[in-house]
């Protein structure tokens, strides 16, 4: 220990206020901010403030994929669309599949379920849409929704045999009450609006691309 | 205290490395290291060129789809590429339904159950699917390979040294092992009878230990018929092949290149301003 | 802390002043890192780089953080997972190889802050808490380098682990018992990968906290400098902004353009292809070589090829194996008695013309064979060569810099910082 203040021994008494051009440098930074020499000290704010805004600029350039990674990466959009072979479900029967994660469900209407849906007047209805509007032309028994409900996101009941079909026939979410006819559009309950029909088409009579 | 006990450990340590020392030369000079025919034979990977090398390099699309058809006629007889999908082919400049037909007509189809029964069954592929390995499983490809684990092919450029030129270079390397001498002249059989390639395995220089259990792969010219009318030799398929697996190994290499000037070059600016803003901030203080 | 003629931050604007008065927050920015720091004018470019070990931290933890959004810790799903993250993810490629070549650079910075201080005598009196500290960063970062290394689940991570955990079967009678708790196992599986995924999520931060005492104990003496001549008064320092923030900002310029050609370029430059290649329980690599940063300690853990013990009678006391794991770790650990070894008054190495020549003929060539044996196969001329430095790098600090330290004669210092910037001396008589 007594070794270090041998080298603080050549101290010559700490200069407390000296007046030597050296000193009065010291704080020359902020004597030219707050001085001003003219064009001198703005081409240097300039170059400050270049900088600092490449800088910045450059943190956002980094930023962006530091954010963008969140989304949904190739291979979650690689299966964004899926293919169905709907052969098999009878008129009256529904299946459940799952797109994008998300349940769909496929329903073959009956003509009695078709003319039900029909006869609904749309200009009283919450979220107004003909079921010609949720279904391709000449493919009306084609009911696909996808089985989230509009109100806080339930998978509602019906597409399953014996499930309850609540009031209108159609799909009934057990978690609020909301209640859905024959076309899926939304009839009672907190619901806001219809069950979503999804980008769909059909490749072949029996095969429907969702997506 | 602490110095003196320093002391002593440090001239522990020392001494122990120093006897180490002398115990390793005594060692060498009583058995000196014997020469191994892996230590004389194995070669560096070739000298080649592809149009992807260099900071500036980018993929040749036309040499990358040859190099799919070499992977898809020969080496997927036995070599999986479990890390690739079939939509990344879009890549090689392969239009959607391109790649659609690519899937669908793979040699190998996907395994999948049967829906009705349950059974386990295989359907034909869709962009989304990776390659099909050729195998269901290591027993089955080790069993239909004498043993030998084909390896997976998705990363083989970067899991080894020089691996585009690796590739290429194992693929030509293939040699008559009897009469085979290396650069100083030393022939291979005479200097170690022992080292004679097992049956079952092929002698090539450029495999670490010398003898690899895949017979040459690429054995004659026109194996393999292009598309783009470029004559299949065996050094073309070879190299075409490698780049080919250079790409599957690093699929963005091309934006990792350009992200790299682009952010060389912003960084560049941003230096020289940062440079000019601390020598204006220091200009009349001396340091 | 700090100097009587620091800079005090005085508030401007009501906002301001509420907030300092509830929480001081910007006045203690300002005293850290601000124009309330007076530093010594005369630092040089190796000052920089503790600045750059923050930056570089940052650039870990906020890739790791990232990463750590996609990566899955499962011996069936890891390896798969970063191929995951290389190819599908959006510029997963760019976070991952930033991350791993961020290490590498981490460690750049680290070693170079590191010999900064062994070259200038930063550990010395009263900075020695501050040398402490930084060893412990060192230590903990190894740690966690270590367990990151392993996430992937390659070959070189799986064989990397299994040679680790190995050193502590080396210790008697708990040794293996040991080694399985550590690993939650035989051989590193899943339990090992799980819990080497959550620690290396929560070493950085325990680092960052080292970090503020770090810096903490940083502005009671203030920071050093190139002459090791204590500050004398206001004229030898100047604030820490805008002066160093100016450098440092260059500096940090340098560096991401040096990380960024690595990073782009050559990503795999620092790696080992091994890793490249799934995980194999069965099959070791031709040379397992840990990452080039643990080169040195690996080539003295190698060095010790003889056994300790009584000469002619058979009896070991110190096995080969054993003695190497206690130097490996002694090697690191002896860092933390440097202040108390190197005991002349002088701080810096230019004025220590007996030191400076054990510094650059003896210390750094040493180091840099150790590097280069670290990375070779167990060929005689490599052992021989790992052999004579690492006996070097011990005698040079047990030995050789106590002795250094006592016999030297130190050339004469300036009087004052500022009289060795300006050439003239500064005396209260000229003033």
């Amino acid at each position: 220990m007594s070794t270090v203040k041998k080298t603080k021994g050549t101290v010559k008494k700490p200069a407390v206020a000296p007046t030597d051009t050296v000193v009065t440098q010291a704080t020359a930074g902020t004597q030219n901010q707050a001085g001003g020499e003219g064009s001198g000290v703005r081409r240097r704010d300039f170059i400050h403030i270049a900088t600092v805004s490449f800088a910045g600029v450059g943190a956002a350039a980094v930023a962006m994929p530091l954010v963008s990674q969140m989304s949904a990466s190739a291979d979650v959009l690689a299966l964004a669309s899926i293919e169905v072979d709907v052969a098999a479900i009878q008129p009256g029967q529904s299946i459940k599949t799952s797109w994008r994660k998300q349940p769909v469900f496929i329903r073959n209407l009956t003509p009695a379920e078709i003319d039900a849906a029909n006869k609904v007047d749309v200009g009283s209805l919450r979220d107004p849409q003909t079921l010609a509007e949720r279904t391709k032309p000449g493919k009306e028994n084609w009911l696909i929704t996808l089985g989230v409900c509009t109100h806080l996101g339930c998978v509602p009941l019906g597409a399953a045999a014996g499930e309850v079909k609540g009031e209108y026939g159609g799909y009934f979410c057990p978690c609020h009450g909301s209640h859905y006819d024959t076309a899926a559009r939304i009839r009672k309950g907190p619901a806001p609006l219809n069950l979503t029909v999804p980008e769909f088409a059909f490749l072949s009579d029996t095969v429907v691309k969702i997506g | 205290m602490v110095r003196l006990v320093a002391f002593l450990v440090g001239l522990f340590f020392s001494g122990m490395l120093l006897l180490g020392l002398g115990d390793t030369v005594i060692t060498a000079i009583q058995e000196p290291a014997q020469p191994t025919a892996e230590h004389e034979f194995h070669e560096m990977p070739l000298a080649v060129n592809f149009a992807h090398d260099g900071p500036l390099g980018k993929f040749d699309r036309g040499q990358l789809q040859r190099g799919l058809k070499v992977y898809s006629e020969v080496c997927a007889a036995c070599h999986s590429l479990k890390l690739v999908s079939f939509r990344d082919f879009a890549a090689l400049g392969y239009s959607e339904d391109q790649v659609k037909a690519l899937a669908k007509g793979w040699k190998t189809e996907v395994p999948s159950i049967n829906p009705e029964t349950g059974e386990p069954a295989t359907r034909p592929a869709i962009p989304a699917d990776k390659i099909p390995s050729p195998f269901a499983n290591e027993t089955a490809a080790r069993a239909a390979n004498n043993n030998a684990l084909p390896p997976d092919l998705s990363l083989i450029t970067k899991a080894r040294a020089d691996g585009p030129a690796y590739v290429y270079s194992l693929l030509m390397g293939y040699r008559d092992q009897a009469g085979y001498k290396n650069e100083e002249g030393m022939e291979i059989l005479k200097e170690f009878p022992e080292a004679a390639t097992p049956p079952g395995l092929n002698f090539n220089p450029w495999f670490a230990n010398l003898n690899i259990a895949m017979a040459a792969p690429i054995a004659a010219d026109d194996q393999v018929t292009y598309d783009d009318g470029t004559k299949a030799t065996k050094e073309q398929m070879s190299k075409d092949v490698a780049a080919f697996l250079t790409w599957t190994a690093e699929p963005k290499m091309e934006n990792r290149k350009s992200a790299g000037w682009a952010a060389l070059g912003f960084l560049l600016i941003f230096t020289v301003l940062a440079w000019m803003s601390y020598k204006t901030i220091w200009a009349d203080k001396k340091h | 802390m700090s100097f009587p003629w620091a800079q005090e931050y005085k508030p401007q604007g009501t906002v301001s002043k509420w907030v300092d008065e509830r929480l001081p927050l910007p006045r203690l920015v300002y005293n850290a890192v601000g124009a309330g720091y007076p530093v010594p004018r005369n630092l040089n470019y190796f000052w920089n780089f503790g600045v750059l070990a923050g930056v570089a931290l940052v650039i870990q933890i906020v890739t790791g953080i990232v990463l750590a959004m996609h990566y899955y810790a499962s011996v069936d799903g890891a390896f798969n997972s970063v191929e995951h993250i290389m190819r599908d993810v959006n510029s997963g490629w760019f976070i991952r190889y930033a991350h791993m070549n961020g290490a590498s650079f981490f460690f750049i910075v680290v070693y170079i802050h590191i010999f900064r201080g062994l070259f200038y005598g930063s550990y010395k009196a009263p900075r020695e808490m501050i040398w402490l500290l930084g060893v412990t960063i060192f230590l903990l970062m190894m740690a966690t380098a270590f367990m990151g290394y392993v996430l992937p689940w390659g070959q070189m991570s799986f064989w990397g682990a299994q040679v680790i955990t190995g050193f502590f079967s080396a210790i008697p009678l708990v040794g293996e018992p040991l080694r399985q708790l550590l690993l939650g196992g035989f051989a590193p599986d899943q339990a090992a990968l799980n819990r080497f995924f959550s620690l290396h999520y929560l070493m950085p931060f325990v680092i960052a906290g080292v970090i503020i005492l770090h810096v903490w104990a940083l502005h009671i003496p203030g920071s050093s400098n190139p002459t090791g001549v204590s500050v004398k008064g206001e004229q030898d320092t100047v604030p820490f902004h805008p002066y160093y923030t100016a450098k440092d900002g260059f500096g940090l310029g340098i560096f991401l353009i040096l990380f960024v050609a690595v990073t782009f370029f050559a990503p795999n430059m620092l790696g080992h292809p091994d890793n490249y290649i799934p995980a194999n329980p069965l099959s070791t690599p031709a040379h397992i070589v840990p990452e080039w940063y643990f080169l040195p300690f690996y080539a003295i853990l190698k060095a010790f090829t003889v056994d300790f013990g009584i000469p002619f009678t058979g009896i070991i006391i110190i096995p080969a194996k054993l003695m190497g794991v206690l130097a490996m770790f002694g090697s690191i650990l002896l860092l933390f008695f440097l202040p108390w070894l190197d005991t002349s008054p002088v701080r810096s190495g230019h004025y220590r013309p007996l030191f400076r020549k054990f510094f650059w003929y003896g210390l750094i060539p040493c180091l840099v064979v150790l590097t280069y044996c670290g990375g070779k196969p167990p060929y005689t001329q490599w052992v021989v060569l790992s052999q004579i430095a690492a006996a070097y790098y011990f005698a040079h600090f047990l030995i050789i810099l106590p002795i250094v330290s006592r016999i030297e004669r130190p050339l004469p210092l300036p009087n004052s910082i500022t009289e060795a910037v300006t050439g003239t001396p500064l005396t209260p008589a000229a003033a």
